[in-house]
């Protein structure tokens, strides 16, 4: 006997809502869906008419759903946004071509602008140059360093207002019980918050409209919906801690769906106590992006980069900050220690 | 999204083996006997003192049991809290140099009802842990979670703390030496619970269909969890004992700092799982093992004969995913298999909390969960988790209203999770005043305790002292809504 949409009562349900259960029809999923995404727009007030959004496109499940119901909303809602995605190529050969392929498609079918930067016009310097330099068993810091400041860096030169990624309910779950894991109180605090403000020159603010949004339905939205994406699985491996945090999630959704939604819900409602210490944020000397330090991470990356001194970012060096700013030459001893490499 | 997006390159340290016949760290003598972590290899005396001396320390430190204070101390017959038993003793005793000046109390709860055990085994357990209190001296009590059954509403209304003569710990210091060290009524009380009171069949069963009206084991177990708090807080309360010490190691509380974070309890964690505990408002909960590991007790326990008595819970012989807690248990000790720091780091995140609006006794019971007696973390605000799954859920549902919604109720009775039909007593639970009785109940229950409600079949089986509060809240909150108008401010008269 063919179940009827719980919502509709008229048409043949198509799918069990992870989120919530229910079964529904195809047309109402759609609706639910997107209007679930307006209504925390709305509510978390994510975004000002005139505004110039850069959607992060990586041409992955969560960035095309996103920039789909972004440009849909966009109209269903008036926002009067001017929507663009904004897409990273880092330079691997073979590993951003697919997926950039996929985000182009996408510029057609939604018609919405694409901007493409490169790491090498960011950094003058490709992922594989770099590869080729620091040797595979180091390339994930710079990989990460990198990317984290790419779109922040892109955002600037296009001058962008917002940038929105495609966050998920998963995701800030996973994130919260990563932080408890590593025991870091000032991600903690951070993670759950569904946009962050500008917080320097060269950060430009962030949200996240899939927040609560869970994965498995994000991807029967583009599975119903016919949507082309590429499964853009990182190929540096994940970080241990999200690696055993991501199968916790899981085994705990299949043991309650709400799960996720109940530990977003608990990260909301953490409260620390006065007086821990949260790390002081300054700015980076030389590019103005947030740092804790004299110059950000990929500050010294790059300069390690282009003196030859691949290891300068990757051990902590603190110390040789002041000599660089000041363009000082480094002793023998020092050079001669940030040269090796394990490859 | 790209996973290395996030700073997160440290290495993760791991377990290194102890290198054999170790000096001990703290007498450089004695050859280190036990090996509590890397680094930290103590010979068999210096590990007997470091572990009393944090004991002590740790009450000496927080300053919160006063001396002639009587403490009540919660026992499972496990390692953890027979650990702490045998530290209160050593405390207590006459010749420690340093001598605990609290007046110890024993209680043990019987869940063998809950579990469906048969009564003979029932029985075996709690002669053979009776035969363990007598011999300590100290009065105990040992009570079957029937008892939950009988408990009054008050159970759910914190009461003021008593007030401390003088107020304050080194007032309390001065009371008791002056009153010459014997604190309020010396130690002529008499042993209760010797042969516990008989259990009627009838409460039994009524335990295990209440038990039993919770569909999957996570509810259960936290279900489990409210009612032993209930008896102990209860007992506690009646018998004056005006702390209640429980026995979890740091272990345990890492284990419950995530289990809680994942059954949407962030808002409860730092009363969950912090040092003291005082919704109950005039029975604080102490937990003074928290800094010991649970290896460390086992060793303890091991090389100095403290016995424990093995008691089946709800856990046992369950596979990995049959709960949340199972899980998150099994989660955590592999994790901490591989890195030994897991325990500690998690731990510590968890001193870092305290409870959402400061002072846990401030809030109103208008404002209490009626379950577990903590703050009310239901606002829905804008753009929550909360209010999200409300949404989710309302446009889901029927937009073609069917029947219309029982006035002023949150109440999603039958929610999709749990279809009318399926469960025993469910299927008229639409129609009738279920529905209604149920989402006045969830209206009065935290976050976390909605999710455990929503994963019972009914409502009719818990304990007459819920209900019965529940009750008592509708009336009041419609009395002033009756007279509102007439009401100058917000300021709700509770006592
Ligand atoms: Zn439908
Ligand atoms: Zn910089
Ligand atoms: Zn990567
Ligand atoms: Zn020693
Ligand atoms: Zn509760």
């Amino acid at each position: 006997m063919p179940v009827l949409c719980s919502s509709c009562s008229e048409k043949r349900a198509v799918l069990k809502r992870p989120k919530t259960g229910h079964s529904l029809c195809k047309a109402c999923f759609f609706w639910a869906f997107e209007e679930e995404v307006h209504r925390t727009i709305v509510a978390a007030k994510l975004f000002r008419p005139g505004e110039t959004v850069g959607v992060a496109a990586s041409g992955g499940k969560d960035s095309t759903v996103l920039a789909h119901v972004m440009k849909l909303l966009n109209e269903r809602h008036s926002y009067g946004l001017e929507l663009m995605l904004i897409s990273v190529d880092e330079g691997i050969t073979g590993y951003r071509d697919d997926s950039l392929e996929t985000v182009k498609r996408n510029q057609q079918q939604y018609e919405l602008p694409l901007k493409i930067v490169s790491y090498e016009e960011l950094y003058g310097w490709t992922m594989d140059a770099i590869v080729k330099q620091v040797g595979l068993k180091n390339n994930c810091t710079f990989c990460g360093v990198f990317r984290r400041q790419a779109l922040d860096r892109g955002a600037v030169m296009l001058k962008v207002d917002k940038i929105c990624t495609g966050h998920n309910a998963d995701d800030v779950a996973e994130t919260v019980l990563m932080n408890i894991l590593r025991g870091d109180i000032a991600r903690l605090r951070r993670c759950t918050a569904i946009s962050t403000a500008s917080e320097g020159d060269g950060v430009v603010p962030r949200c996240k409209p899939l927040k609560y949004a869970y994965e498995k339905e994000i991807v029967l939205y583009a599975y119903f919906k016919k949507l082309d994406y590429f499964s853009t699985e990182c190929i540096y491996s994940p970080n241990a801690y999200r690696g055993y945090a991501r199968t916790f999630l899981k085994d705990l959704e299949s043991i309650r769906p709400s799960s996720i939604m109940d530990i977003i819900h608990s990260g909301e409602n953490l409260s620390f106590r006065e007086g821990v210490k949260m790390p002081v944020q300054g700015t980076c000397s030389r590019c103005g992006y947030i740092s804790s330090q004299a110059l950000c991470k990929s500050c010294v990356l790059l300069e390690g980069l282009n003196r030859g001194l691949p290891k300068l970012g990757i051990g902590k060096h603190h110390r040789l900050h002041e000599k660089i700013l000041s363009q000082q030459p480094l002793t023998e001893r020092e050079e001669r220690k940030l040269k090796s490499v394990d490859f | 999204m790209c996973q290395v997006e996030e700073e997160y390159h440290e290495q993760l340290e791991r377990v290194d083996t102890p290198s054999a016949s170790k000096k001990c760290v703290k007498c450089k003598e004695e050859l280190a006997a036990v090996v509590i972590r890397a680094g930290d290899s103590y010979c068999r005396n210096c590990f007997r003192e470091s572990f009393i001396h944090k004991f002590r320390a740790m009450l000496g430190k927080t300053r919160v049991i006063f001396p002639g204070e009587k403490v009540l101390l919660a026992v499972s017959g496990g390692p953890s809290s027979c650990s702490m038993l045998s530290q209160v003793q050593e405390g207590v005793s006459q010749n420690a140099h340093k001598k605990l000046r609290f007046l110890p109390g024993i209680v043990y709860i019987d869940e063998g009802g809950a579990l469906g055990q048969r009564k003979e085994m029932r029985q075996k357990a709690t002669s053979e842990l009776c035969d363990m209190f007598r011999s300590t001296g100290f009065p105990f009590y040992i009570l079957p979670l029937e008892q939950v059954l009988d408990l009054p509403g008050s159970v759910l209304t914190p009461s003021p703390p008593s007030d401390q003569p003088g107020s304050g710990y080194k007032a309390a210091v001065d009371l008791f030496l002056q009153s010459g060290g014997s604190g309020s009524d010396g130690k002529a009380e008499e042993q209760e619970g010797v042969s516990p009171p008989a259990v009627q069949e009838s409460h039994t069963r009524l335990l295990q269909q209440l038990i039993g009206s919770a569909q999957t084991l996570t509810a259960k177990q936290d279900l489990l969890n409210t009612l032993r708090q209930h008896l102990l807080v209860h007992t506690a309360r009646t018998r004056g004992y005006s702390k209640l010490m429980l026995g979890d190691s740091c272990t345990r509380l890492a284990v419950k700092l995530l289990t809680s974070i994942s059954l949407g309890r962030g808002a409860q964690l730092a009363q969950d799982t912090g040092f003291s505990d005082c919704r109950y408002g005039d029975v604080t909960v102490v937990r003074p093992m928290r800094e010991y590991s649970a290896k460390e007790i086992a060793y303890y326990n091991h090389m100095f004969k403290i016995p424990s008595v093995v008691v089946p819970n709800l856990d046992t012989k369950t596979p990995d995913k049959a709960s949340i807690q199972r899980l998150t248990q099994s989660f955590v000790t592999k994790l901490q298999a591989d890195f030994p720091s897991t325990v500690s780091t998690i731990y510590r995140t968890g001193e870092k909390l305290q409870t959402a609006g400061g002072s846990s006794s401030a809030a109103e019971d208008a404002e209490r969960c009626v379950l577990c007696v903590c703050g009310l973390d239901t606002a829905a605000e804008e753009a929550s988790a909360l209010q999200a799954t409300l949404i989710s859920e309302q446009l889901s549902r029927s937009s073609v209203s069917v029947k219309p919604e029982p006035p002023s109720t949150v109440g999603q009775c039958c929610s999709s999770e749990r279809p009318c039909g399926g469960a025993e007593g469910a299927s008229d639970c639409c129609r009738s005043s279920r529905d209604h009785e149920a989402a006045e109940l969830r209206s009065l229950l935290c976050y976390s305790c909605r999710r455990t409600v929503r994963d019972m079949s009914s409502v009719t089986h818990l304990p007459q002292y819920v209900l019965s509060e529940v009750q008592r809240r509708q009336n009041r909150s419609a009395m002033k809504e009756q007279i509102s108008e007439f009401l100058l401010d917000d300021a709700d008269e509770n006592d």
